[in-house]
């Protein structure tokens, strides 16, 4: 048997793309439809010199993640719903402080405790917009297991790459349902170190002295440096700060190190594309209903496509005006009141031809439902 | 090609979903099949009505849910009252006879089987109820080999219990093979 090729949960897909990237350290505090995430690790982290920590809370359990990639480790933390909620307030301080670091948020109904044990896809502004003031996110999401496990590697990638929080935007539906998932071989993905200063000792260390290319190298806290942190708008040196320059600078220096990079960040996949006149843009689960009814379609010569976003924050705009150019519809396949398809609208030429296509009963929108809307649009009725 | 779907149907604890991902699991890492098991559950685990989706296919899998089924698996009559109706026409159905006495007209191979009292009578011990329903829906439909979920059972179940879980599934093997002779 090859050890390498598991059936799981997709949480457990999660769990182990972590691994695979590297993980030191997980904090969290259980809630469904997460609550596997937290589970496996506590089991597997130990094992490999790893440290898991069940916190008091979910916020607590956000600082701590924080706290422990600011000392040099990998660092990830899961959660869903209001749990969700309560993570806000510290992923602004970890965007403030441009402190890498990984929350998986496995959806489920909202708003407050709402439908805890099925499926949503709600949350999508409030990864972009959960934590107050101005400030960029990376958010990334998966419609099957082999995605959830690279775009779990990928998560912690970007984090380190832009000192920046990244959220994994899974969903119940996808979390809990199990499937094949081949684990590569060490290796075969890119695994991103986290990049460290190589000034000394009795060196001055400036944390918040980009270099050239814009990359902030880190000194692991406790370690060589003695230098500040903080929330408050703070110059080089990691002091607070309220010089207009300081502020200004600082506010486009961690908006600008994402939105500029939007073409790095990008992914998507492309689903019967070729000449497609009808368009079904979505992401997570809802994806899988979309990518199979654009199958049966094709089969019966019928010109529709799936354009999967895999990333979703920052919004990849320009990639989503290309693909959608050439449709006479375009389709947003989501389990929210539209919160995709707002992005879509503004990012087309063309708005009055971008429909929502959605549920949001809990139930995991079907190719049959999407099929009715289709004959809407198409003008065929049902 | 090979596309199965089947709907694995009861009452919570009686192991519905532990079948469902045993025989989805042998499926993928001992056919080489893809496969995909889903459930739907509410805030009650024990007692409530259960249900778990399974795709079994030789190409990828993208819709996981199960609309009308090849395979359905009731072992309540609550079960059997709310989705006998949803087999797809000509597929099979399979009832414990114990906990269902089936009064509908169903477009399907009905097979009822004892496995519950079959169970207790060759066993004693309810909690491999489960897997002798498996052995029974592989020995009814052939639908994967036995030694597959053999090995897979072995990968799940605690070594203390492998042979009493192996008794089981070859008493539902034998008890659809005395239907079918």
């Amino acid at each position: 048997m090859n050890n390498t090729i598991k059936f799981v949960q997709g949480n457990e897909a999660c769990v182990e793309g972590a691994l695979y990237a590297g993980i030191d350290f997980f904090a969290g505090y259980p809630i469904t439809p997460s609550t596997e995430i937290m589970e496996l690790l506590a089991a597997r982290l130990p094992e490999r010199g790893g440290k898991f920590i069940q916190m008091e809370d979910e916020i607590a359990s956000m600082c701590a993640i924080i706290g422990a990639s600011l000392t040099g480790r990998k660092a990830m933390t899961a959660t869903s719903g209001p749990g969700f909620s309560l993570k806000q307030e510290a992923i602004g301080y970890a965007c403030m402080t441009e402190i890498p670091c990984v929350i998986a948020n496995v959806q489920r109904g909202g708003p407050s405790t709402g439908n805890p044990t099925h499926v949503s896809q709600g949350d999508v502004n409030q990864a972009r917009w959960g934590t107050h003031g101005d400030h960029s996110i990376i958010a990334l999401t998966a419609s099957n297991h082999q995605d959830v496990f690279e775009m779990t590697v990928d998560a912690f990638n970007l984090a380190e790459t832009y000192r920046t929080p990244v959220i994994l935007l899974f969903d119940e539906a996808e979390g809990h349902m199990r499937e094949k998932l081949v684990v590569p071989a060490e290796g075969e993905l890119e695994v991103v170190s986290r990049l460290r200063t190589s000034l000394g000792r009795d060196v001055d260390y400036h944390p918040y002295l980009p270099r050239e290319d814009g990359r902030l190298p880190m000194s692991d806290f406790g370690g060589e440096h003695r230098f500040n942190v903080t929330g408050l708008f703070h110059d080089m040196w990691g002091f607070p700060s309220n010089n207009p320059k300081v502020i200004r600078e600082l506010l486009r220096h961690i908006v600008d190190k994402i939105e500029n990079n939007v073409h790095e960040i990008t992914r998507y996949k492309e689903h019967y594309m070729e000449g497609a006149e009808y368009v079904m843009v979505s992401y997570g689960s809802s994806a899988r209903s979309a990518i199979h009814l654009a199958k049966a379609r094709r089969a019966r010569g019928e010109k529709i496509g799936v354009l999967e976003l895999q990333s979703i924050w920052p919004f990849p705009v320009e990639m989503v005006r290309e693909k959608c150019a050439g449709a006479k519809a375009v389709l947003v396949v989501e389990m929210n009141l539209g919160q995709v398809a707002a992005q879509v609208k503004a990012a087309v030429t063309e708005p009055e031809r971008v429909f929502l296509a959605n549920r949001i009963d809990g139930k995991l929108i079907t190719p049959e439902d999407i099929k009715i809307y289709i004959r809407v649009i198409q003008g065929r009725g049902v | 090609m090979k596309h199965i779907r089947l709907v694995f149907s009861g009452s919570g604890g009686q192991g519905v979903i532990t079948a469902a991902i045993i025989l989805a699991e042998a499926a993928v890492m001992y056919e080489g099949l893809e496969a995909t098991q889903s459930q739907s559950y509410g805030a009650a685990a024990r007692g409530g009505a259960t249900r778990s989706d399974i795709i079994l296919s030789d190409e990828q899998i993208n819709f996981p849910g199960v609309v009308q089924p090849n395979i359905l698996v009731c072992l309540t009559q609550e079960a059997y009252n709310l989705y006998s109706t949803i087999i797809r026409p000509g597929g099979t159905l399979i009832t414990d006879s114990r906990y269902v006495t089936t009064t509908k007209k169903v477009n399907a191979r009905q097979t009822e089987l004892p496995m519950y009292d079959a169970v207790m009578e060759e066993i004693g011990k309810p909690i491999v109820f489960n897997i002798c329903v498996l052995g029974a829906l592989v020995g009814a439909t052939e639908l994967l080999r036995p030694e597959s979920l053999l090995k897979a059972i072995r990968d799940k179940v605690p070594k203390d219990f492998v042979e009493l879980n192996e008794r089981a599934f070859d008493l539902g093997l034998s008890l659809a093979g005395e239907t079918q002779g």
